[in-house]
Parts: structure tokens; sequence; C-alpha cells
């Protein structure tokens, strides 16, 4: 009889491993997330009898140098001088000499030892010898005194704001639906403030929510009209911007349907401000501080990488496009990686007029201005068009914009060259481009942070982007 | 009580998971040792020797930031392709040496040119060219503007250009030049045209 269940039971074990299998994958696995000064880093969950477990070696070999010896169901570990004692199947531990008493027991799994994450708080002070903060419901485990805290000021100008600063630079992945503006931290250590409801007296931006879970914060801010997030002050400071409601339809020029792009949608990195199209409607030039994050550029000194010089003067650029009632929004405002999909994506979904990018080299005199070498083949399909070849119709277009800023340079007297260059994102576009290489005058690469210099560069960009702004905005999307 | 058909097609299906279990064993340990070979860090192809013809080199000089047609007297082999690798081979040799109009990295080198069908040349560069490359637009577009038009200047019905680094694609060749494309020819001779004006 036991022979003949046996392939009953082998194929009812199939089935139902399969069925979690594909049961399983539709939702994100369970991860601690563990903040502290060495890393910050997630740990995977498993469940054991209807408790969540994690592997202690996985837990702190981030931190420092650890052990493990094995011997039947005892398992000694070792983290930097300290040794604990653990038997499978027991709750008791012996560390660095005192015994403590585990929530649940200790799971010997294939050598591999695994705590209950609730027995945490009693462990882990005397592994690590340190105070640490445990927070179960979001699985956050924060290792000293590294919680970022912050402040939130809703501020009643025109557009109105809501000023976020935070104790250190944050790096969270946005995204805006109508209605709200959430900010995702996963590896950054944001604690909540004094209550996980924030109200504010504005009528565009009402609330704000911070909620924790799986090992991630999320701030979930409520908008009555589109806003666009933006970085400064090194990542410390964020600022949502509420703009006014898209244009409607039958502004649109009838000879431009609305275009699609063959692209494939650019995965968001976590650096990643992702900006609804309708978010940034009003918007005449976007300009792009090339490089950036993990990305440095080239290294115009020792000290000096391109991408610091990109922000600083592309940040200038956005002072002086203000100053002359053209408004500019900036592609990168912080040290975020993005790739060039996700600067065109951006860009294109802004339905701005013009894109700049800047670029910075210590090589040769002056300026030099580029618009996009178009690489070969490129089919549009009827509305969509090749992301490959998505600038071709606006070639003249971005010429004209380039030939315009050169002859502002001109007039302030600083060298300036105009070429094509397979430079992406350049190609990309659906809209004027071009990008600028801002180089020293003399030999003194120096001259490329100086305020003065980045002023006369800035002024003539401006200049000669405002003499052609008609026709640009002409031509806008 | 099982049928017997039942356990029957239990036992196959077990066997042939075996067996393929074991088949992907195998094909692991083959992969294994395929990655374990040192690469070859030596030149693809002796320097080619023989009676020597007249070529058209775009030499790029950072002075200035400029291309410069320049006639050369090297060495070339029969066939076509052979003959698209020396030639940039020749052009790499004049900035490797010294004085150098447009300084590269140690070790950069042409691993081979191949000429696809049709009129698509691909250019592999090995990975010292690009690791060791200056970064910037210009000095980067000096570089591939000087390779496709020294090969489309030589070698007849090249329409198209592609650039590897160590035979896989790469994004640019030092943070700006984007090396994912194909580019017409025709197109690069336009920039060619930009880069030969004085500034």
């Amino acid at each position: 009889m036991s022979y003949s269940l046996r392939p009953s039971l082998v194929l009812l074990r199939f089935i139902a491993l399969a069925s979690v299998l594909v049961f399983s994958s539709s939702s994100p696995p369970k991860q601690l997330s563990v903040y502290s000064k060495a890393a910050n880093y997630s740990v995977a969950v498993v469940e054991r009898n209807n408790t969540d477990y994690l592997g202690l070696l996985e837990l702190l070999e981030p931190l420092g140098t650890v052990g493990v010896q094995v011997n039947g169901d005892r398992w000694k570990f070792r983290y930097k001088d300290v040794e604990a004692d653990f038997v499978g199947g027991r709750m008791r531990v012996r560390v660095a000499g005192s015994d403590l008493d585990l929530p649940a027991a200790f799971v010997l799994e294939n050598n591999r030892g695994l705590v209950p994450i609730s027995g945490l708080g009693v462990l882990l002070p005397r592994i690590l010898g340190g105070p640490i903060t445990l927070n179960l419901t979001g699985r956050r485990l924060f290792l000293g005194d590294v919680a970022i805290h912050f402040t939130a000021v809703a501020i009643k100008t025109a557009p109105p704001k809501l000023v976020m600063n935070f104790g250190s630079p944050v790096n969270p992945m946005i995204a805006t639906e109508p209605g709200k503006l959430e900010m995702m931290f996963t590896h950054d250590a944001v604690v909540a403030p004094g209550s996980q409801t924030l109200t504010f007296d504005s009528k565009a931006i009402p609330s704000a929510t911070f909620e924790e879970s799986n090992g991630m914060a999320k701030l979930l801010v409520t908008t009555t009209v589109p806003a666009m997030a933006n970085f400064s002050n090194d990542g410390r400071t964020i600022t949502i911007t509420a703009v006014a409601p898209p244009a409607p339809p039958a502004s649109v020029p009838p000879s431009l349907p609305t275009a699609a792009l063959t692209a494939p949608p650019p995965a968001v990195a976590s650096s990643e401000a992702r900006v609804s199209a309708s978010a940034t409607a009003h918007v005449f030039v976007v300009i792009d501080p090339a490089h950036g994050g993990d990305e440095s550029g080239a290294a115009l000194t020792d000290q000096l990488p391109e991408k610091n010089v990109t922000l600083a003067f592309a940040r200038r650029l956005r002072t002086l496009f203000d100053l002359r009632g053209l408004s500019a929004w900036l592609a990168r405002d912080g040290d975020l990686t993005l790739s060039p999909d996700q600067r065109a994506a951006m860009s294109n979904a802004s339905g701005a007029a013009l894109y700049i990018s800047v670029h910075a080299t210590s090589e040769g005199n002056g300026v030099r201005l580029y618009t996009a070498l178009m690489p070969s083949g490129g089919q549009n399909q009827g509305w969509f068009l090749d992301w490959e070849t998505a600038q071709s119709s606006f070639e003249g277009l971005s010429q004209t914009a380039a030939a315009s800023v050169a002859t502002g340079l001109e007039s302030k007297r600083v060298p300036v060259r105009s070429l094509s260059a397979p430079l992406r994102p350049l190609n990309n576009l659906v809209m004027a481009a071009f990008a600028i290489e801002i180089g020293p005058e003399s030999r003194d690469v120096s001259q490329l942070s100086s305020p003065e210099y980045q002023l006369r560069l800035g002024e003539a960009v401006v200049s000669g982007v405002a003499d052609i702004s008609d026709q640009l905005e002409a031509h806008r999307k | 009580m099982i049928p017997r058909h039942l356990i029957i097609a239990v036992a196959a299906l077990g066997i042939m998971a075996s067996g393929m279990s074991l088949y992907v064993w195998r094909m692991r340990g083959t992969v294994a040792q395929t990655a374990a070979i040192t690469p070859n860090t030596q030149p693809v192809a002796p320097p080619a020797a023989g009676p020597t013809e007249q070529v058209t080199l775009y030499v790029a000089y950072d002075d200035g930031g400029m291309l410069r047609s320049r006639p050369a007297r090297i060495p070339l082999p029969s066939g076509r392709q052979e003959r698209a690798e020396e030639l940039l081979r020749a052009l790499v040799a004049i900035y490797l040496g010294k004085p150098s109009p447009h300084v590269l990295g140690a070790g950069s080198e042409i691993r081979g040119v191949y000429l696809a069908d049709p009129g698509l040349a691909v250019i592999d560069l090995n990975a010292a060219f690009a690791n060791g490359h200056r970064s910037g637009v210009l000095v980067e577009e000096l570089t591939l503007a000087s390779l496709v038009a020294t090969l489309a200047a030589n070698i007849p019905a090249i329409a198209r250009v592609k650039i590897l680094v160590d035979g896989k694609e790469r994004d640019s060749l030092a943070g700006h030049v984007d090396l994912t494309a194909f580019y017409d020819v025709s197109r690069v001779d336009q920039l060619v045209t930009q880069l030969t004006i004085e500034p």
C-alpha cells in the first residue's frame, strides 16, 4: 500500500511546489533593511514556524569579520572578538559568556544559522556592543545613531512649494501620479517625524503621510495640482513645487500630433527623479548637467570632476533663464546617476521647447556647441518615432538654436566652435536640442569654477536662446 | 491503487529530468573551462610586410582640435579585411608614437576589422584603447572620425561603421561619444568636413 501511494504523493508535492513558486512570485520578497555607519543594505527574511527569521551571518558580514563553526546541532558564531553559541531548536543562546533567551528557537539549516527577527533587539546589542533601534513592523534596523530626521515646511509662494530638509543627503525614488507624489526611500535611514501624518496650510499641497513597510520608508505627498520634485543642497533638500495644470489640448498646433516614441520604457533607477508629463508642461527649457552620481565624466583636475562643473553651470543657467522669464528645469539637481535614456524620457515628457546638455572640458579654449550627429537607420512607424533618430525632424531648429547661442557668445568675445557630435541623448529628443561644452579661455582649468566666468558664459547662452524663443515656442510639441 | 501507466509515466519523467540535469551540469563545466582561459593580450596578427602602397590617413590633432588628411606609404596585404586592419593599425601607431598628435592610452590596439555584408565595417578595439582614452566630447569624436574616415577613404564600398570594444558593445568611448549606434559614413563625412575647418 505504501508503495502504491508514493507516486501520488510525489505528484501532489510537485503540484504544491509549483503552485507556491507561481503564486509567491507575485508579491515582493520579505526583507529587512539595515542602516549603519559602515553600510546600508538589505537581508532576505524567511518564514519558519510562522515566525520571521534571517541568517545571522548574512546580517553581520557587511559590518565586520565573521566566522562560523558547526558541530552537530551546535553553531558557534564569531563577530570580531565576540563569540556566540547557538544550538539548533533551542531558544537559549550564550553570547560573550552570558546567557540570553530568544523569543523563538534558533534554526540550523544546512549549516546556516537563522535567528528570529524579533530576537535581534536582545541579541545584537550584546554582539555589536552598542545600541540598536529595531522597527519590527517596518522591518528596518538602525545600528547606532544613523537615523535621518527631516522637516517639511509649506511655503506660500507662486507657485506654492513644500520644502523638506533632511539631516543627511537622501536619494529617494520619486514617482508622480494625479493627486500624489510618492518618495520611496530604499537605502536612506529616513525616520518618521513626530506624527505619521503631516498637514500643511496649503490648498495645493495639503498633507503628507509617512509609512514604513518591508524595509522601505515611503513619504506620500498629497497634491491637488500636478507637482514636481527638485533636489538641492547636495541632496539634503527636496522641494516639491506645485505647477499649473497643463494647457488644454486646443493649444497644441494641429500640425504637430502627439508622437509616441518607440523606445522601451527606460528602467527607473533608484536615483531617478521621475516626472510626469503634466508636471513640467510649462517648462520652456530643460537643462541637463551631464554625468553625475557613479559617472563622474572627465577628471578636469585631480580634485575637480566634470559632473561638479556641469551641475554648477546648469544651476547658474537656470537662474539666468528664470530672470529672463523663461522657465527652466534641471534634469539633474543633485549628484544622481541617470542614463541617457532616462534623461531623454524625462525631457521629452516635459514638453519643453529646448534641451541643453551641459559638458565641461579642460582641453581647448572657449566653448563648443554640438548638435546631434544622427546614427544610421531609423524607421518611423506612423505616429511612432524611432528612438535612435527621434531628433531628425528637429535638426534644423537645433542648428538654428546653437547658431543663435554662438552669436551670443561671440558678442561676449568668447571663442566658440559649432560641430555635430554622436552624443546621447541628443538624437533621442523631440525638441530643439544642443550640447554646450565649456572650456577655459586659457590653460587655467580653475576658470571653469569661477562664478564670473560662468556668469559671462551663462548670460551669453541665455541671450542667444532668448533671441529665438518665439521660434522655439512655435515648434513646441 | 495507482494505475500502472501513471507509474511508468512518472518514472520516465524522472529519468528525463535526471538526464537533463546531468547534461546541464556538464555544460556548466564547459562554460567554466571556457571562461577560465586567459585572454590573449598579444597583437592578433603580425605586422604586414611586402610592397608598400600609397594611402590617405585622417589624423587627429589635439592642438586645434582638427582632423587633417595625410598621405602615407604602408605595406598592405591583399585581402580586403586585412588591408582595413593594417590601415587602422598604421593610424594607431601614429597616435602611440612620440611626439603624438593625438595621444592614446598605452596598449591601445585594433583587435580586428570585420567587413560584413553589405557595406558594413565593424571595428573592434581592445579594452586598453577605450579604458585609456581621454574623456571629452571633442577628443573622443576626433578618434571616431579619424578611424571611420581613414577606413572609408581607402576601402571602397563601406557605407556604415560600428565600433566594438573587446568584441562587445560599449555605451561610449570614454563617457561621451556614443558607441551603441551604427554610423553612416556620409554623416561622418559631414563631421570630418567640420573638423577639417580651422576653428
